[in-house]
């Protein structure tokens, strides 16, 4: 199914939009962040992905399977990152 | 009439539109460049015919040598390498392609009345990559052998074995891609290439079942890719991820080994259960039930399977807060084949039943599945695991799930659509003496080894305590009838295709799509794409018109 | 809505749309499976940072954030070219394809050579895995071999990605060879975009895990 053509000023704005969440991502590195430092970079690189996913790889458009789909990879690393964390987070 | 006309023969009643898939070309690169699903099905069988009995033959030197307590056959080291080709040989090559590759690549786009799959050259490329795959490992077998045993345990892997781990790892990642591939084709196939009509609660259970598989060979079998490659690297750069001596974790390792492998199990029992799903209700002449909780179940196990891998590493030093929270999930992952299992047994229940070949077969799966079954939750719980783990309980635990059940599974699946794959009959005879011959040699080759298990005989180890001799040998014999009851099959099946009676379209009178194609069917499938209207299963139905004399 | 470029569907396909759709989810499915591929790596990552987390901000801090966030910035804007070169495809002006598809291989070896010259200064400072790594630190907590371990995640995480990086580089500069011959069916240079895209998401990913480990 042909999808409605994004605008060039569509992607123009994804794109400064990128830069800057990768100029937060820098500049938070530079913070006393202390235990907050690696969920705000996930959380800035989750933001970044995002707009990556939705914009350029056109899942705004996208039908509930092919984002069943794409979620679905995601979802499956989850299980395995958390319930072998969860290992090695409580070995006495 | 005229005098001149020739009379045609009787027995012409399905006239040909265009020739069936095995006659239409003969050259062999018809064949080597084919993109029919159903000639790449049947390059797929021979091939892991092929495996089979390639592993088999670890299987009866190394059962052989068990037959003394002292192992006065071979040397310890092959000893390792007989049961390490034996292992990888059977799951890589053998159990993880069986079903799906055969089975499922002929009769998915048939069973939704599609042409053929989504990507028939990706299917071509699979079969490839199986053999690639296949040839680095059987030269890692013959070019000195692998001793790591199929589980590829590091620091052994990667740090001390004087093997060619890296062609075998090799081998088995290449192979892995097969698995992808064929699981993708699949998934698109089911979703975007059904019949009208056709929609998901009137899919056939095997193709659930195959839907299922595929969601498990696709998300499972890429964590065993990077594991092998990490492996790989770990040999050959001599720095490794799991080195303990750079702050690595080797359970690191046996973490992602098995979140594949577990639910690689899963990929061995679900397209077996799909067979057995659609062969019990031809043969009890009724519609299965609870179709609903069949289908959702073949679903959540493929979700459930990869929430419990931590079972396999319960004495590992994993953490014992991690050991019960996969032993809560692994009981809870065996309710949908418990649910399974009652349905099955439900549509026995006051069914008309008759006892063919395939029938037997998946009689014989429901039962040795179940007791196998029952034994994984035995080793659920985890203070029996802590006594039986390495032991024989396990070897014979998997065995009647991987041999009971989906070997029996791909057997009965062999010759329930024997008739429509080749357009010949079998010797229903010989099928069934087969099918005896194999319960009979089975039971008795797996079922002394729970009991060696449970009294303490490790595995993997070429000699054993001289008490244990009795109930090994009952192990050899059953192993040696076991292996007359494979050979035959493939006796009487090669002598089926010059010599058995010719099959009509129906030969069982069974529901589904693809019976309403020639027997072969002809390599587009279908002239016209079927719409469907019907429930699936509708015997009742059949049976009701068949007895009204109408058609 | 602008139609695709004239196609017959292959056999097996009732239809185009068919085809398309089946195309593209079958693209989504196999990147589905390149996320498992890679998340193994990311559990590694995962366990070793949480077990060494000293060693693994020092040996971050050997890395170069700037020569990493201009290789990010390299990356974003060929997701942004190629997403260019999909959009110029559905309006159907070839040129334009062309265009931006030789814009993203450029920007993809620009990546590329900026990341040939960070590994040779790691090498040269000693950092390679192996017999050759050296490292000392007097800091509490780090430890020359966790910190070498972080370079052996390092090494194979970025080396995976940059093998991905190639394959999708080879993809184009054969679509755009193949432009010459035949017009190119607008799926293909989606499904080759769409893989484009989840190697920069990787990079996302990748980037503050590996260069903004520790703070500065």
């Amino acid at each position: 199914m042909s999808h409605a053509i994004v605008s060039l000023r569509s992607y123009l704005l994804v794109f400064a939009g990128l830069l800057v969440l990768l100029g937060a991502t820098v500049g938070a590195s530079f913070l006393e962040l202390g235990i907050w430092a690696l969920p705000a970079a996930m959380a800035i690189a989750c933001a970044k992905a995002l707009l990556v996913a939705a914009f350029f790889m056109h899942l705004h458009q996208e039908n509930s399977l092919v984002r069943l789909v794409a979620c679905a990879g995601l979802f499956w690393l989850g299980i395995m990152v958390m319930l072998a964390m969860s290992d090695v987070l409580t070995r006495l | 009439m005229n005098a001149s006309t020739q009379t045609l023969p009787v027995a012409v009643v399905f006239q040909r539109a265009s020739p069936s898939y095995l006659n239409d070309g003969y050259s062999v690169r018809s064949w080597l460049l084919t993109r029919d699903h159903k000639r790449i099905a049947i390059l797929y069988m021979i091939s892991i015919t092929l495996f089979f009995f390639i592993g088999g033959a670890a299987a009866v030197l190394f059962r052989v040598h068990l037959l003394t307590p002292s192992g006065a056959l071979f040397q310890p080291e092959t000893y390792n390498k007989l049961f390490t080709i034996h292992g990888v040989v059977m799951v890589f090559f053998f159990l993880i392609p069986s079903i799906p590759a055969v089975m499922g690549n002929f009769l998915v786009p048939l069973m939704i009345g599609a042409k053929d799959l989504a990507f028939p050259r990706l299917n071509l490329a699979s079969w490839y990559v199986l053999m690639a795959g296949g040839a680095f490992t059987v030269y890692a077998a013959i070019a000195g052998g692998i001793d790591t045993g199929w589980t590829f345990y590091t620091p052994y892997s990667t740090m001390f074995s004087n093997t060619n781990v890296i062609a075998a790892a090799a081998g088995v990642f290449i192979t892995g891609f097969s698995s992808i591939l064929t699981g993708l084709n699949f998934i698109v196939t089911i979703h975007r290439m059904r019949a009208p009509g056709l929609t998901w609660f009137r899919l056939p259970l095997f193709i659930w079942a195959m839907y299922a598989t595929s969601v498990i060979m696709v998300l499972g079998t890429p964590v065993l890719a990077m594991t092998l490659s990490l492996v790989g690297i770990e040999r050959i750069f001599r720095v490794g991820i799991f080195d303990p001596a750079l702050g690595g974790d080797p359970l690191l390792f046996q973490h992602l080994f098995w979140f594949y492998s577990h639910p690689a199990v899963y990929i061995m029992i679900l397209p077996s259960m799909g067979v057995v799903s659609e062969i019990i209700p031809c043969f009890a002449r009724k519609r299965p039930f609870g179709y609903k909780f069949i289908a959702m179940a073949s679903v959540a196990i493929a979700m459930l399977g990869f929430l419990v891998w931590g079972h396999h590493m319960f004495v590992s030093g994993q953490s014992m807060y991690g050991g019960i929270v996969f032993s809560f999930l692994s009981f809870f992952v065996a309710i949908p084949s418990a649910v399974k299992v009652f349905n099955w047994t439900a549509t026995l229940h006051k069914g008309s039943i008759s006892l063919q070949t395939p029938m037997l077969y998946a009689l014989g799966f429901i039962g040795l599945f179940t007791f196998g079954g029952l034994t994984g939750l035995f080793l659920a719980c985890l203070g029996v695991n802590i006594h039986v783990t390495g032991t024989y309980f396990i070897v014979a635990h998997f065995h009647y799930i991987m041999v009971g059940g989906a070997v029996m599974g791909y057997l009965g699946a062999i010759h329930f659509w024997w008739p429509k794959m080749t357009g010949r009959t079998y010797s229903e005879f010989w099928g069934r003496i087969s099918a005896a011959i194999i319960f009979i040699g089975f039971n008795l080759t797996f079922f002394p080894q729970f009991i060696l298990g449970y009294l303490g005989m490790p595995r993997r180890y070429y000699a054993y305590p001289a008490e244990f001799q009795v109930l090994n040998v009952m192990s050899t014999a059953g192993a040696s009838i076991l292996g007359i009851g494979f050979v035959l099959p493939l006796i009487y099946f090669l002598w089926s295709l010059k010599y058995g009676k010719r099959a009509g379209p129906n030969y069982w009178n069974a529901t589904g799509l693809e019976w309403t194609t020639a027997s072969p069917p002809e390599t587009e499938n279908f002239d016209v794409t079927p719409e469907v209207v019907t429930e699936p299963y509708a015997y009742e139905l059949k049976e009701a018109i068949d007895a009204g004399g109408l058609h | 809505m602008p139609a695709d470029y004239t196609e017959i569907p292959e056999a097996a396909f009732e239809n185009i749309e068919q085809q398309r759709d089946a195309s593209k989810l079958g693209m989504w499915v196999f990147l589905c499976t390149e996320v498992m591929f890679f998340g193994g790596l990311f559990l590694a990552y995962c366990e070793y940072r949480h077990l060494h987390p000293d060693s693994f901000a020092a040996a971050s801090s050997h890395l170069s954030w700037m020569l990493g966030s201009v290789n990010t910035v390299v990356l974003l804007a060929s997701s942004l070219t190629v997403a260019l070169a999909v959009r110029a495809a559905s309006l159907r002006s070839a040129g334009t394809v062309n265009l931006f598809l030789v814009a993203t291989v450029l920007l993809g070896i620009a990546f590329l050579s900026i990341k040939g010259f960070e590994y040779y200064t790691d090498y040269r400072e000693g950092l390679i895995p192996g017999s050759s790594f050296t490292y000392s630190s007097s800091q509490p907590g780090v430890q020359a071999r966790e910190v070498e371990m972080f370079f052996m995640l390092y090494f194979i995480m970025t080396g995976v990605h940059a093998f991905h990086m190639i394959i999708g580089i080879t993809a184009f500069i054969v679509l755009i060879a193949m432009s010459r011959q035949r017009a190119l069916s607008l799926q293909t240079i989606e499904n080759a975009g769409l893989y484009w895209h989840f190697v920069d998401v990787i990079w996302i990913f990748l980037f503050p895990l590996l260069y903004l480990v520790g703070h500065h």
